[in-house]
């Protein structure tokens, strides 16, 4: 055991005042910034969660009206997705770690990295406003002409929060692209990379292209409600389905922006807890170039059922099918990297063991929805919204989860409780598949997303449904509580605690302000693990 | 590696001024695809209602004043070769002549800019803007809206995007002239060259597709 | 606490048995797949955990032939599922050639059913057993969607154009009909019933109220109180185009490109006449966009659908238009 001690200087104590956070410009403080950020919109979100599944608890409708339960599952996802689920991994994790795991000092561009997080809470301003003053009720799709037309809400306040979140979103990209190509340390060659740092460069290409298509597209939108253009309007020739096109175009290929990063954690967690280098590493890492090339390609399966033709609808089947591959070609990788590996049943492991499981259901339950013939049925059903969750809930915040667990130490300097942690994974897992395993079912019988009184037929399984989001409610909470007691009461890290490879091992917990007291040369490769360069961390 | 030689604008994070530069060019490069992306999506919805509705759109398009169009096409290029030429002359660290040929950059954006807001005027004036007051001749009033709001939205951005361009010549004419730019230290300049070269070629697209085609159907 | 509940879906139209069918099989493939994955997991974790904090995994390196398998064997399995999907999706979106038409127009938040023999109906669609029943469906505002979860299938009610479904129900009974496209405030409200009848039964109730009269002689009345007729004559004397036998035919415009004159283009017509002028034809046609609403539209497309008979027709073009879903506006 190395004995654990706090280095003389981290960058958590080089400054304490309010302007050595607001004004920093290190990627380490930043994080710490979106950690604040994306926490507090995860608990919003979770909030608005919890209301709706207390309002189907029963079929008719009578905790919340019509009115309200619509903007609290639009509010839902729009926090959810736009101020949790994307930026969560990449700004969070991915900014602490990308520069320290490839022997760089800062992110290419220190005030652009300063300045995403600032534009994403100007986003985040924006959009609390139209929560406050009215909500907003078009759905996170914003599909249109309900949302330029019809709706009575914010539209345009929480549009414009999207809107300018998304230039976080490409700038946070732009930054990791630059950073990985420019700033890796000596010897530290595109294949010896971690595979976080892969599948964030993956992420960071759907960032810098995707997302300017739907800035422009929620901007025709706001263009449309403010000065009556028509662009999607049926009045003047303008076609609704075309803004479909053009927000899926983006909002698919998100999904990936969610789930890529996420991958990335599963790899390192894999690697360390089972001290081995993951399997298959160069197939792993171009499954994520080929996740992110292919999601492009996918969109229209979203809308089979919205009048595309025979042929497009044929052709946008066969190529979400294809995405599905790497997707396998991962979870297979992961498998085999446990086979003869020396497995630690640490908290992080049990959340990446949580991930495979629950993402394989996920992504198996996206064939159904791939196969055109089935998707029609249960397009814009339950099914949907448990296939959805498995992978954004099921599979990113459990990996997001892992990957706070894993670094956590690093991070803070401090130990979390063991057990409490484990027992948390534990309440996590069972509330999940007890909130959402039932939706599948409710889903194929015909139950429709969105609804807020339903046939009392559905009743039983809704309650289930329900009972788990409480119990997942609680498991999301304890993580919450111990990690900040830890702040204070947890034991001190040592620079190395799960015997780890990466170079953010290699430095101290917490790391210096300028990442390494050297700077690093690298010449092992990735997850060399049983190398004599390791073997004396372990 | 805080060496004394180091020079002052080196940020902390990087070895040289050589790498420095090259990450700086590369973010530039992706922030523009970027902004290909942007765009794109605005091209996208032009093309499909173009080929939906060919006629109203000829019958649009000819509202617009290709003369003033044309006159801005050439300001606009005009203005990339002074920025081209301030790109030079920043190379041979002729701050005088940065100064200049910034200055001249600006001043044609601005008449781009003035002309173009005479534009907007002329089309305010005949009740071309979409909407309830929008007028047309009765068989394209539907279709031609849906030009007329390309049309703002597509020249209102790239009006935007000339104002930041704008923004960014005044940090470069502000560095210049307190010194900060040098033969060694050009970088900043390079770039914003870049940048304004892109809003000039998204103008180069623009035009013809706006003003251009489609004229002869009437 | 399980009486009540049902856990499968009740099979009610042709498709329905098609569609499970591909359920099954991809369910038995997702069971093998989560089982195979999860139980080889908990084994090596079992199996390999760390039993000294020292502990170093294996060194192993990847296997090209495992690579490719665990890469060809997946994808060959997902272009099955292609194929028969393809082939499900081909059924569900062909109708037969001989199909009982129903017009449906959605608005915020109710259903309206538009019998040809001019039986109308809110939130409730008579239909009968045995015979396939095609929907032809508009939008007075934001998109709805029509769901029979019985019948498995559903498609987008989209303002600005038809969109078609079709099903052929095999048990009389009543299923539900849900709005699946998100609408609006009271969009769980957008709910109804479809009423599958024994054919004597629907004979009944067929005959039981058309106080109109059919939906092609509310169109006819119409079209003379808009005084389309004054224009669109049957003798060719008219400044509009003869309309009698027009349906289903293929038009040369003034652009010189062609048309199939289908309810879209139809609809089209009468909303922006001078989108596409039928060749020797001026664009003298005033739009009556504003003035008739989607159910009187629907009203004259079902007049101008049921003018069949008066010139000789040629072709055979006559009947049901061939395109399925009417194309966006070009």
């Amino acid at each position: 055991m190395t004995t654990a001690l706090v280095p003389a200087r981290h960058y958590l104590n080089d400054g304490y005042g309010i302007k050595s956070w607001l004004l920093t410009r290190d990627h380490k403080r930043i994080a710490l910034l979106y950690l604040a950020g994306v926490t507090f919109f995860f608990f919003i979100g979770g909030a608005f969660a919890v209301l709706i599944r207390l309002e189907l608890a029963t079929p008719v409708g009578d905790l919340v009206s019509d009115e309200t339960y619509n903007k609290l599952f639009t509010m839902h996802g729009v926090m959810m997705v736009f101020f949790f689920l994307i930026p969560a991994i990449p700004s969070v994790l991915g900014n602490f770690l990308i520069p320290i795991m490839i022997g760089a000092k800062d992110l290419a561009f220190p005030k652009l990295n300063l300045a995403s997080w600032y534009i994403y809470m100007l986003g985040a301003a924006f959009t609390t406003y139209a929560i406050v003053t009215g909500g907003l009720d078009t759905g996170w799709t914003f599909y249109t002409p309900f949302s330029t037309v019809a709706s009575t809400s914010a539209v345009i306040p929480a549009a414009l929060g999207i809107f300018i979140t998304g230039f976080s979103s490409i700038l946070t990209g732009l930054n990791f692209i630059v950073t990985i190509h420019q700033m890796r340390a000596p010897g530290m060659t595109w294949f010896r990379l971690p595979l976080f740092i892969w599948s964030h460069y993956a992420t960071s290409l759907i960032m810098v292209l995707g997302t300017p298509v739907l800035a422009i597209t929620i901007l025709l939108v706001a263009a449309e409600r403010l000065f009556h253009f028509g662009f999607f309007d049926p009045a003047v020739g303008g076609d609704p389905v075309l803004f479909q096109h053009l927000f899926w175009f983006y909002s698919h290929p998100a999904v990936y922006i969610m789930i890529l990063p996420a991958m990335g954690v599963i790899s390192e967690l894999v690697a360390a807890f089972c001290r081995k280098p993951v399997y298959g590493y160069p197939f792993v890492a171009f499954a994520s170039l080929a996740i992110a090339v292919l999601g492009f390609l996918v969109w229209a399966h979203h809308m089979f059922v919205a009048g595309i033709s025979v042929y497009a609808a044929m052709i946008f089947s066969i190529l979400s099918f294809l995405v599905a591959i790497p997707s396998a070609v991962k979870v297979f990788n992961w498998t085999a990297t446990m086979y003869k590996g020396s497995v630690s049943w640490q908290t992080p492991m049990l959340y990446a063991i949580g991930f495979i499981g629950l993402f394989t259901i996920g992504g198996l339950t996206g064939l159904f929805l791939a196969a055109v013939g089935l998707d029609i049925h249960v397009t814009d059903t339950y099914f949907i919204v448990a296939h959805f969750h498995y992978i954004m809930v099921g599979g990113t915040i459990m990996a997001y989860l892992g990957g706070l667990h894993y670094w956590w130490p690093k991070i803070s300097g401090r130990l979390y409780n063991e057990w409490l942690a484990k027992f948390s994974a534990l309440v996590i897992f069972i509330g999940f598949n007890l909130t959402f395993f039932p939706q599948f079912i409710l889903g194929y019988l015909g139950m429709p997303r969105r609804y807020h009184a339903y046939p009392p037929e559905f009743q039983v399984l809704n309650v289930l449904s329900s009972a788990g989001a409480s119990i997942l409610g609680v498991g999301y909470l304890l993580p919450m509580a111990y990690l900040m007691w830890s702040l204070r009461y947890g034991r001190l890290a040592s620079d190395n605690p799960w015997g780890a490879v990466g170079l953010e091992w290699n430095t101290t917990s917490p790391p210096p302000t300028e990442n390494f007291a050297e700077p690093p040369e690298v010449t092992w490769e990735a997850y060399d693990y049983g190398s004599p360069v390791v073997e004396e961390h372990v | 590696m805080s060496d004394v030689h180091a020079h002052p604008a080196l940020a902390h994070h990087f070895d040289s001024l050589e790498e420095q530069k090259e990450a700086a060019t590369l973010g530039m490069w992706v922030f523009l695809v970027t902004e290909v992306l942007f765009f794109g999506g605005l091209f996208a919805t032009y093309a499909i209602y173009r080929t939906w509705y060919p006629d109203a759109f000829a019958a649009a398009s000819h509202e617009l004043d290709v003369t003033l169009g044309t006159i801005n096409t050439a300001v606009l290029i005009t203005s990339s070769l002074t920025m081209a030429l301030a790109v030079h002359a920043a190379q041979l660290g002729q701050r005088a002549k940065i100064m200049v040929f910034l200055a001249l950059t600006m001043a044609l954006g601005g008449v781009f800019l003035g002309i173009k807001s005479v534009e907007y005027y002329h089309k305010f004036a005949e009740h071309l803007i979409p909407g309830p007051g929008f007028q047309f001749e009765k068989e394209h009033i539907r279709h031609a809206q849906i030009f007329f709001s390309l049309y703002f939205v597509m020249t209102g951005l790239h009006a935007l995007h000339m104002i930041i361009g704008f923004g960014i010549m005044l940090v470069m004419l502000w560095w210049t002239w307190r010194g900060t730019i040098t033969a060694e230290y050009y970088s900043p300049i390079e770039i914003s060259g870049l940048y304004w070269h892109f809003v000039d070629i998204v103008w180069i697209f623009l035009f013809p597709l706006l003003y251009l085609i489609g004229r002869h159907a009437h | 606490m399980w009486t009540g509940t049902p856990l499968f879906p009740e099979q009610a139209s042709t498709m329905a048995g098609r569609v499970d069918a591909l359920y099954f099989f991809l369910i038995a493939i997702s069971v093998f797949f989560s089982l195979l994955i999860a139980g080889l997991i908990v084994f090596y974790a079992v199996r390999y955990r760390r039993r000294d904090p020292a502990g170093v995994g294996a060194a192993a390196h990847g296997g090209m032939a495992l690579e490719i398998a665990w890469s060809v064997i997946p994808f060959l399995i997902t272009m099955v599922i292609f194929v028969w999907s393809a082939s499900v999706y081909m059924a569900i979106s062909r109708p037969p050639d001989e199909t009982i038409n129903v017009y449906v127009v959605g608005k915020q938040w109710m259903w309206k059913f538009q019998h040809l023999d001019g039986q109308r109906e809110i939130n409730e669609l008579h239909v009968p057993v045995g015979r396939p029943v095609k929907l032809i469906m508009t939008s007075e505002d934001v998109i709805h969607d029509v769901f029979v979860p019985a019948f498995r299938v559903k498609a987008d009610v989209i303002p600005g154009r038809y969109t078609n479904l079709w099903f052929q129900p095999t048990k009389p009974g009543r299923y539900h009909l849900f709005c699946a496209e998100y609408c609006g405030t009271r969009h769980s409200g957008m709910t109804g019933e479809v009423i599958v009848m024994e054919p004597n039964d629907y004979q009944t109730w067929l005959s039981g109220g058309a106080p109109e009269g059919s939906l092609a002689t509310t169109g006819a009345k119409l079209f003379s109180d808009l005084a389309c007729n004054t224009c669109h004559r049957p003798d060719a004397q008219g400044r509009g185009p003869v309309l009698e036998g027009l349906f289903g035919k293929t038009v040369s415009l003034q652009s010189g490109e062609t048309v199939t004159v289908d309810e879209a283009y139809v609809r089209e017509s009468i909303l922006t006449p001078a989108a596409k002028i039928t060749r020797g034809f001026q664009p003298i046609m005033p739009t009556f966009q504003g003035i008739v609403s989607e159910e009187q539209l629907l009203a004259l497309v079902e007049y101008v659908k049921s003018l069949q008979s008066l010139p000789v027709t040629e072709g055979t073009g006559v009947g049901e238009p061939t395109t399925r879903l009417p194309s966006p506006p070009k």
